[in-house]
């Protein structure tokens, strides 16, 4: 495997977004990834929300842990850092880098073996601690490196590439993510980039931590007839519950809904989230509601995918953790270090 | 008649208050002036089982373990049988004469002090838990008597502990009174084993290993602690976040300069650490040996990837519960080699508090400047125990050294940024945080598989470049870890130790000496070792290596690294759980030369 650069030259009419920048200044490198992986078009989604919110594309910091999922981060925002961690310990990760720099845009990209099974515990506890964060999982319901043995988010019944059923009951990430307080929780199918596109967006801008979870099937160990996670059963079984548009600040809002079903979201920062909802008794606001209709549906055998709950006015860890307003990396000695004075009072106290 | 040296061992119930009071009684003899050293044995539990509190005053500054017990403050049925017998012949047995001490307990070389204080309290206290918490007032207050202690230093002492609980005061000093009152009429007082005001003490400070450390990550400019609590090294983080809401906020939001996360475990913890500290931030957690079995996972990957990062180990004894309240310096090996491929970690070991403050705020500079794990070597006696130390001291002006780490105006004069370049011959390449500048200077982080310019490769030959440039590193940093202790007047055997083992060496060599025992000390406070702790090796015959684990963990490192003969150095282990006593260094060192036919006259080279 090696590392193959893009040409750099691009299309002189390539539209710039309003930092003056092209969709190619947010890319990486070509993808090293099976060809028709469901990973590359989220990668794709990622670039494409990235430039068209025009973020500069060196204020991110990307984390993986292992996997396929996690190779991604090289393929996309090659002027960011990134960081390819630890088998399922991405979210530690991902919260020191946080914590260390609360500017930068944060993404940690995961796959299904890499949170909800060797990092389940770490991903339950970074919901907890609400980092600032999109959190994006490649869902494929398969161990892609090591040749396709079966994930805890493979459905019960599911067939591997030899025809096995899958006997144990799946994590469902979403379900999970709820349950334990994300504040901003969707589904996508890597397949509807309309779909994936705003809701990345909406992730990115949201304060606190954004989760999408996205099924993307592997063409290499999980595409079959008896799968649940091939391109063909997730086109057919997937049941949108939401069509979200995402505007930024100034843009003006251009879709028109028919009344009853459509819902603007404020966001903090002054841009709206505008609903569209497939299921008139859809509340986005209500997480016991969205727990209980992902389940409902779940059970008809029905993904329900969309933006399924988020709260605009969420806090995110810095906030709880009151810390200063500029980067903690950026401190140095004279605000770090009390001085010698305070340590003789310090010193008083122990004698 | 004794003045001013004994050995006090408080016998108790853990959960029943009895810390702070014994605790108070050390800090008052301290606040005599006189060097004091406190141990607190205790179990793994809350609260009914056995604990014992050992103070131990010394004339000539002694502040290491002493096997022998001169005062048994015994309130704990039932472990009276072996408190009374561990009792040196001609010393002090202080009961609860409530009821009357089994014929069976009773030894004739001893003196009884019995004093009815279940009975004393019944009369005072209405309340049933205030007599269980007061009657270790009350003994403190027959022992002022007894030993003679200034008492109004004791008052003072429970008015500035009680400071805005003013209900407490008054009926603790009341306590106090019942039983300095009740020694004064019945008892004869003072003993013959009894304190007095001296200047020993000095300026220095009496506290904790664990609070200094915490003190030195917070002047070490630490902004992220992550952590996940463990006996014994719980308290480090606590002292961070205590001191650093006192001394760390921003004047006028009030906003906290620091982010402290308790982490699920300690997998999360060390990977907060690396996270930050990847990012720029200084980061630290403190964890005990399982941590470190748990960190290791990451450790390697933060030395593959060359991430800052320092953990601050307090060891103590063996796995699971039960022994890890003991003390033990057992992690050298799993901590060095933490982690899969060829990892080596740096480790600084500190022996006194002040040492803990001071090397703990040096991690981060020598994390940063080798952009490798740092961790401090610390264990649960230094940690856990209030002892003697000089004041913690900060030199103003001094400049945090972040190491090799490019700005964006740097980016713009460099051709091409490789992050793993070897620019200045030292191993050491230069990096910069994320987000630093538009164009130059990211790079895509992982474990090894990439050239010096970050980019990914699995070539055989960028591999092993890359991990002799890691030497070269390791080189480096032998000459940057603080460097060897050595006292020397030319004798032909030498004794090396380090950490806590310290501690009782000034006792054992005097002790050693008096058997015409001559020794050259060289007290190792960083790995890789420097040339200097190879060089007093081959400067001596034998060396004694002292530690406090089973399996010689520092001769295993030094042998290793540094490829000598094992025969050259001679164990002196001791891995009871108990610090290491100065009694058991002479001992095994004394046999030694018995069984070699050692001379042990002074025989200085020429």
């Amino acid at each position: 495997m090696t590392f193959v650069a893009k040409p750099r030259v691009h299309h002189p009419k390539l539209p710039v977004n309003e930092i003056g920048l092209t969709r190619r200044d947010y890319e990486g490198p070509v993808s090293t990834l099976c060809a028709g992986c469901g990973h590359d078009s989220v990668s794709a989604a990622i670039v494409q929300a990235c430039a068209e919110l025009s973020l500069p594309p060196h204020k991110f910091a990307k984390i993986s842990g292992i996997g396929c999922s996690s190779k991604t981060p090289s393929y996309f925002l090659s002027k960011s850092h990134g960081f390819n961690s630890v088998h399922g310990r991405m979210p530690s990760v991902a919260t020191g880098a946080n914590l260390a720099n609360r500017d930068l845009y944060c993404i940690g990209v995961s796959g299904d073996g890499d949170t909800a099974s060797i990092g389940l515990g770490q991903f339950a506890h970074i919901v907890r601690r609400r980092i600032n964060m999109l959190y994006v999982v490649d869902n494929n319901g398969t161990y892609g490196l090591t040749k396709g043995q079966f994930s805890a988010t493979n459905d019960k019944g599911s067939t591997s590439k030899k025809g096995l059923p899958n006997l144990n009951e799946p994590i469902d990430l979403v379900s999970l993510a709820l349950q334990i307080g994300a504040s901003f929780v969707a589904r996508s199918f890597s397949g509807d980039k309309k779909q994936l596109v705003p809701l990345i967006k909406a992730a990115l801008i949201h304060k606190g931590f954004g989760f999408i979870d996205v099924i993307s099937p592997c063409v290499a160990f999980n595409n079959h007839q008896g799968s649940t996670k091939s391109y063909d059963y997730i086109r057919d079984h997937s049941e949108p519950v939401v069509v979200t548009d995402y505007f930024a600040a100034q843009e003006e809002i251009t879709v028109d809904y028919a009344p009853g079903t459509s819902e603007e979201v404020h966001m903090p920062d002054g841009s709206v989230l505008c609903l569209q909802k497939l299921d008139e008794k859809f509340d986005v606001h209500d997480k016991v509601h969205a727990l209980n209709y992902v389940q409902t549906r779940q059970a008809q055998g029905e993904v329900v995918t969309g933006l399924l709950y988020v709260d605009p006015d969420a806090s995110d860890c810095h906030e709880v953790l009151d810390t200063v307003q500029r980067p903690l990396n950026e401190l140095d000695v004279d605000d770090l270090c009390p001085g010698n004075a305070a340590l003789e009072m310090v010193n008083a106290g122990f004698r | 008649m004794s003045i001013n040296d004994f050995v006090i061992r408080f016998a108790n119930v853990n959960g029943s208050g009895s810390a702070s009071a014994n605790t108070m009684f050390a800090k008052a003899l301290f606040r005599m002036g006189l060097p004091v050293a406190t141990r607190n044995i205790f179990p793994s539990n809350i609260q009914g089982l056995p604990t014992w509190f050992d103070v131990r005053v010394s004339a000539r500054g002694y502040l290491g373990r002493r096997e022998s017990v001169d005062i048994m403050v015994a309130m704990n049925a039932a472990t009276y049988e072996e408190d009374v017998a561990c009792l040196s012949p001609g010393g002090y047995l202080i009961y609860d004469s409530t009821k009357p001490l089994a014929r069976h307990l009773r030894r004739s070389d001893i003196t009884e002090i019995g004093m009815p204080l279940a009975d004393l309290l019944l009369s005072e206290f209405e309340d049933i838990k205030q007599r269980g918490l007061f009657k270790n007032i009350t003994y403190l207050g027959a022992l002022s008597a007894l030993l003679d202690i200034e008492f109004d230093v004791i008052t003072g002492m429970v008015a500035t502990q009680y400071k805005g609980k003013d209900a407490l005061i008054a009926p603790n000093i009341a306590a106090l009174e019942i039983g300095r009152g009740y020694a004064q009429r019945y008892l004869s007082c003072p003993l013959p084993i009894k304190v007095r005001r001296v200047e020993a003490a000095g300026d220095r400070i009496m506290v904790d290993g664990n609070t200094a450390a915490g003190l030195g990550a917070l002047y070490g400019g630490a902004t992220v602690c992550a952590w996940y609590p463990i006996t014994p090294s719980t308290s480090v983080a606590e002292a961070f976040e205590l001191y650093a809401n006192q001394l760390r906020v921003e004047e006028n939001s009030g906003r906290r300069k620091f982010a402290v996360v308790q982490a699920e475990d300690e997998l999360s913890a060390i990977g907060i650490v690396i996270g930050a500290a990847w990012n720029g931030a200084r980061s630290f957690t403190a964890t005990s040996g399982p941590g470190i079995s748990l960190m290791s996972e990451f450790l390697g990957l933060a030395y593959f990837a060359e991430i800052p990062a320092v953990i601050f180990d307090v060891q103590r004894a063996g796995p699971s519960t039960g022994m890890p309240t003991r003390t033990q310096q057992c992690d050298l090996i799993s901590a060095a080699y933490a982690s899969h491929g060829d990892t080596k970690h740096v480790l600084l070991f500190p022996s006194t508090p002040k040492e803990c403050f001071e090397f703990g705020a040096q991690c981060f500079d020598l994390a940063d400047r080798l952009q490798t794990p740092v961790i401090l070597m610390t264990d649960l006696d230094l940690g856990m125990n209030d002892s003697l130390s000089d004041p913690l001291t900060w030199e103003d002006g001094r400049a945090y050294d972040r190491g090799k780490v490019l700005s964006a105006e740097d980016l713009e004069a460099v051709e091409k940024f490789g992050r793993y370049l070897d620019v200045d011959g030292d191993g050491i390449g230069y990096r910069t945080y994320p987000g630093t500048h538009p164009d130059k200077g990211a790079f895509f982080t992982r474990g090894t598989s990439r050239d010096e310019y970050a980019a990914y490769t699995e070539s055989p030959e960028a591999y092993e470049k890359n991990m002799r440039r890691l030497l070269r590193k390791w080189e480096t940093a032998s000459k940057l870890v603080p460097e060897a202790v050595i006292t020397s007047s030319g004798q032909r055997a030498g004794i090396l130790y380090y950490g806590t083992s310290a501690t009782p060496m000034p006792e054992a060599l005097d002790l050693l000496e008096e058997e015409d025992v001559h020794l050259d000390t060289l007290r190792i406070c960083g790995f890789p070792f420097g040339k200097e702790v190879y060089k007093f090796i081959e400067d001596h015959d034998f060396v004694f290596v002292v530690e406090q684990n089973r399996d010689a963990q520092m001769k295993t490192l030094l042998v290793n690294e540094g490829e000598l003969d094992p025969a050259r150095l001679v164990s002196i282990l001791y891995y009871g759980g108990l610090s290491i006593s100065a009694d058991t260094i002479q001992a095994q060192i004394s046999e030694y030369f018995t069984q070699q036919k050692l001379p042990r006259l002074t025989e200085v080279k020429s």
